[in-house]
């Protein structure tokens, strides 16, 4: 479904990907985890096109979405859904604008139509009643919902999260790991996440992939990444400040 | 220390050169845009109404007083060697060509410029751009058209106003303060007033408006660095597209008349 093969991005002297090559089969959900800066969301948006490559490709169903002219780039985009760090809700449109914008733009669905889908959409990640507010009124937990409810209103195959769980407090992640699970069992969609967020990798992985220095060191399932070898892996998910991965701006003496 | 000068200055050129040429690239990619379905006529109202219409106060009171101000100064003036008669000519000649077009392009850049920049910037470091290319729209078409076409065509509608604002301010003054005969004013006002005065004044708004609503634009569109950097982004806009204002004036006034 997706293959990312030798991909290369820097910016400036900056070397963030260092030849990234990462399968991901439909049906499947996949977490890349990784420090902070280590560019995790730079692959993703990689994924879907927001950033071009130096070299290396992606592959979206046998499509390489990274050689697309901008008019074929915007229908393989048609396919997914995603989910932003901040939630990036529209702050001028109101939350059931935001959820069917979708619909509204490519599929001219009328108002009143789309009003009803975005309700229904809205349930679907336990919101009811918020459809007339408009985003600044809306709760961390809420707005990260209403971005949920957005990406999936017109039934993607791919739902991307970009730290879905960041920025929430213990409970409201966990209800947002869930909801994750839960869609993926309803929608049958294949899902790719980024997170530093162990206790979530865990929950909503099929198989967990670790970026590190620019590359994909490991990947396994949730029980063999928790059994690695990989002095790098282990400490990692452990959270240890001590090991191998250097901590960016602290020097060891 | 000249070396210092020398390599700030070089800076400046460089900055300069470098800014052009990215307005030039993104207005040749957001008029690509143009002709592209949808066509977002609601979108466009709503951007006429907040830069053309919420505007229109501040054009108002802005044109009323250069009139007034104008009309007392030429007056004064022009009395030392009795040619106070020519107020309503020298009014009516400076607002058509010159002053309306400029000082609403200047007027609409601090007001609307400033919040377009603003809100665009802000939506680029809220990753709300990004979210409207998942979301398959492109963010040239969704946001740079509507306001493009705004500034193009409100800011001559905003110029037809503030001229004929601006003739009545001198009016209010040569007839209400230095009792001057009204139909000597307007006489006056009629008599070296060309058509091509006033469509080309109104083909230098359009101008302004244009490249106001193209820089401000782009200025957000590559906001970086947060709140900060949409700070930033809001003060180069305004700097960039006043300065873009009053040079391409005097080439624009070279040219056309």
């Amino acid at each position: 479904m997706i293959e990312i093969k030798e991909l290369y991005k820097s910016f400036g002297q900056k070397k963030v990907l260092q030849g990234v090559d990462l399968s991901i089969q439909k049906g499947e959900s996949m977490v890349i985890i990784g420090g902070s800066g280590s560019g995790k969301s730079v692959l993703i948006k990689h994924i879907i096109g927001l950033l071009r490559p130096d070299k290396g490709s992606v592959f979206i169903e046998g499509l390489d979405v990274t050689k697309l002219n901008e008019k074929d780039l915007y229908k393989v985009r048609k396919k997914f859904g995603m989910l932003f760090q901040g939630a990036a809700l529209f702050d001028s449109l109101r939350v059931w604008e935001n959820v069917s914008f979708f619909l509204i733009r490519h599929r001219g669905i009328s108002e009143k139509k789309a009003k009803e889908i975005a309700i229904e959409k809205l349930r679907l990640v336990g919101l009811v009643g918020v459809e007339d507010l408009m985003p600044a009124e809306l709760s961390g937990g809420m707005r990260k919902r209403v971005g949920l409810a957005r990406a999936i209103a017109h039934d993607p195959e791919i739902l991307l999260y970009d730290e879905p769980t960041t920025g929430l407090d213990p409970i409201m992640a966990d209800a947002i790991n869930d909801l994750i699970v839960d869609l993926k069992k309803k929608l049958n969609v294949t899902s790719v996440a980024i997170t530093h967020d162990m206790h979530s990798a865990y929950k909503i992985a099929d198989r967990i992939a670790m970026l590190y220095e620019g590359q994909i060191i490991e990947t396994g399932t949730p029980d063999e990444i928790k059994n690695t070898s990989n002095p790098v892996v282990r400490q990692f998910i452990t959270g240890s400040a001590k090991g191998p991965i250097k901590i960016e701006g602290v020097t060891d003496e | 220390m000249i070396k210092k000068y020398i390599e700030r200055l070089g800076r400046l050129v460089s900055f300069f050169i470098l800014e052009a040429g990215g307005i030039v690239l993104f207005t040749a990619r957001t008029l690509r845009q143009l002709f592209t379905i949808p066509f977002d006529a609601k979108l466009i109202i709503l951007q006429m109404l907040s830069i053309g219409v919420r505007s229109f106060p501040v054009v108002f009171i802005t044109s009323i007083f250069t009139g007034m101000v104008f009309a007392l100064q030429t007056y004064t003036g022009f009395k030392r060697f009795g040619a106070e008669s020519m107020v309503g000519s020298v009014v009516a000649l400076s607002m058509t060509r010159e002053l309306g077009p400029v000082l609403t392009g200047l007027i609409v850049t601090g007001r609307a410029g400033a919040a377009i920049a603003a809100e665009i910037g802000t939506m680029r470091v809220t990753e709300q751009i990004d979210a409207l290319e998942t979301l398959a729209t492109n963010p040239l078409k969704y946001l740079v058209i509507p306001r493009f076409l705004a500034g193009l065509f409100m800011l001559p509608a905003l110029t037809v106003l503030s001229d004929i604002i601006g003739i009545n301010g001198g009016f209010i003054v040569t007839a209400g303060i230095y009792k001057m005969s009204s139909s000597l004013y307007w006489r006056k006002v009629w008599d070296y007033l060309e058509l091509g005065d006033f469509y080309n004044g109104l083909i230098k708004a359009a101008f302004f408006g244009a490249s106001m609503a193209l820089i401000c634009c782009y200025k957000g569109f590559y906001t970086q660095g947060g709140a900060e950097g949409v700070g930033k982004a809001t003060t180069q806009a305004v700097v960039l597209a006043s300065m873009t204002i009053l040079v391409s004036d005097y080439f624009l006034s070279a040219w056309l008349f």
